[in-house]
């Protein structure tokens, strides 16, 4: 179908939400952090649009990756360093010295 | 009668147009009754999940799963010295503390004395620790005043209240502007429109050691600001609104910075999950 027609078309059926908006709006989606009426202009656009679709689902994927990144490995070294530090401090009869952290 | 509701939205004008117009609506429909069953599903879903008195979670496992306590038995038990819950806990945490302050300060080697100075402070504080925040956030906060402190000490670190904020902003507001077609006709679409990529987990993806050398590498090379918020919200699970609490950010900045990391990311990743399409 001409691409020209089919722009105009989206537009007419999706308020005014371009596919740049859609890429702009993606994190704010995710996060639920649109309002009722762009949530669902957002998702008549998914529902017409092949390539936001696929970038949704790319950003989602990339998500997960980053979510599945191991912890960045402690050397042992520093593990035993604050093993033997807890010791010390659990021995020492007074632990109401140092500064004070609020929470 | 779906039809007549699609005409009467395109108005008077339907008359004039090609059957391409009718034709690309018609054929859609699917597409439209699709989405607008799964907004009323999901709202049903949600409303009767509350009346319930549910809520959706999938979180993974967390420390507090494999000592087997709840936050307050395991505050308490972190009041009390318990060695094997401190173990098990500086075990748990380190390497995200540890990542997070790689962030703040120039090396490695500093990072590993921020974490250490980060226990010591749970170790001196803990028995005045009130719960009022969770005992990660309280965490994740004494880290990042440790960290700030020893970046601003440290002589390659420039204050990040002032530089990052700026050289953030200066990026401007339209990341994405290079995908999209910049005028005319098509404006505001896809120059190269994303494909789909290949159905491979990211387990699978992470494997591969140029992959995960690419997204560390991308995320490393990051501004400040946006690597912290990508780090806690992203890599280590933590709440929006923990992430505001623990970098003293407000939740829109804090998205901000968020969605421009992750199209930093999501560009890098591309490479590796692509097909053989292009
Ligand atoms: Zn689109």
């Amino acid at each position: 179908m001409d691409t020209n027609l089919k722009s105009k078309l989206m537009k007419y059926m999706v308020g005014n939400f371009t596919c740049r908006e859609i890429a702009r709006l993606v994190t704010d989606y995710l996060d639920g952090s649109l309002t009722l009426g762009e949530r669902v202009r957002f998702q008549l656009h998914l529902g017409l649009c092949f390539a936001c679709r696929n970038y949704l689902r790319q950003m989602k994927y990339t998500i997960a990756t980053l979510r599945q990144l191991p912890p960045e490995p402690v050397p042992p070294h520093v593990k035993e360093e604050l093993l033997k530090r807890f010791r010390t401090w659990k021995q020492r009869p007074s632990q109401s010295s140092g500064k004070p952290e609020t929470d | 009668m779906f039809e007549h509701f699609f005409f009467f939205l395109l108005g008077h004008g339907i008359y004039q147009v090609e059957p391409a117009w009718i034709k690309y609506v018609l054929c859609h429909r699917p597409l439209i009754v699709i989405v607008g069953l799964r907004i009323i599903l999901r709202s049903v879903v949600r409303v009767s999940l509350y009346y319930v008195g549910l809520t959706i979670s999938s979180s993974p496992l967390t420390v507090h799963d494999r000592l087997n306590l709840d936050e307050p038995g395991l505050v308490q038990a972190l009041q009390a010295g318990d060695e094997r819950v401190f173990a098990a806990v500086m075990d748990w945490y380190s390497g995200s503390l540890l990542r997070l302050a790689l962030s703040y300060v120039p090396s490695r080697a500093v990072a590993e004395e921020v974490v250490q100075e980060t226990w010591m402070g749970v170790f001196e504080g803990i028995h005045r620790f009130e719960s009022r925040s969770s005992f990660k956030t309280w965490l994740f906060r004494i880290l990042t005043n440790r960290a700030k402190t020893r970046g601003i000490r440290e002589s390659r670190y420039e204050p990040f209240g002032l530089s990052a904020s700026s050289t953030d902003a200066d990026e401007g507001p339209s990341l994405e502007d290079s995908l999209f077609v910049a005028e005319g006709s098509g404006e505001g679409h896809w120059i190269d429109p994303p494909q789909a990529w290949e159905p491979d987990t990211p387990e699978r993806v992470l494997l591969s050691k140029e992959c995960r050398a690419a997204i560390e590498q991308a995320i490393e090379s990051l501004p400040a600001t946006q690597r912290q918020v990508m780090t806690l919200r992203d890599i280590e699970g933590v709440s929006s609104e923990e992430v505001c609490n623990i970098l003293e950010i407000s939740e829109t900045n804090q998205r901000v910075l968020l969605h421009r990391a992750r199209t930093k990311v999501r560009r890098e990743l591309a490479p590796y999950v692509q097909g053989d399409k292009r």
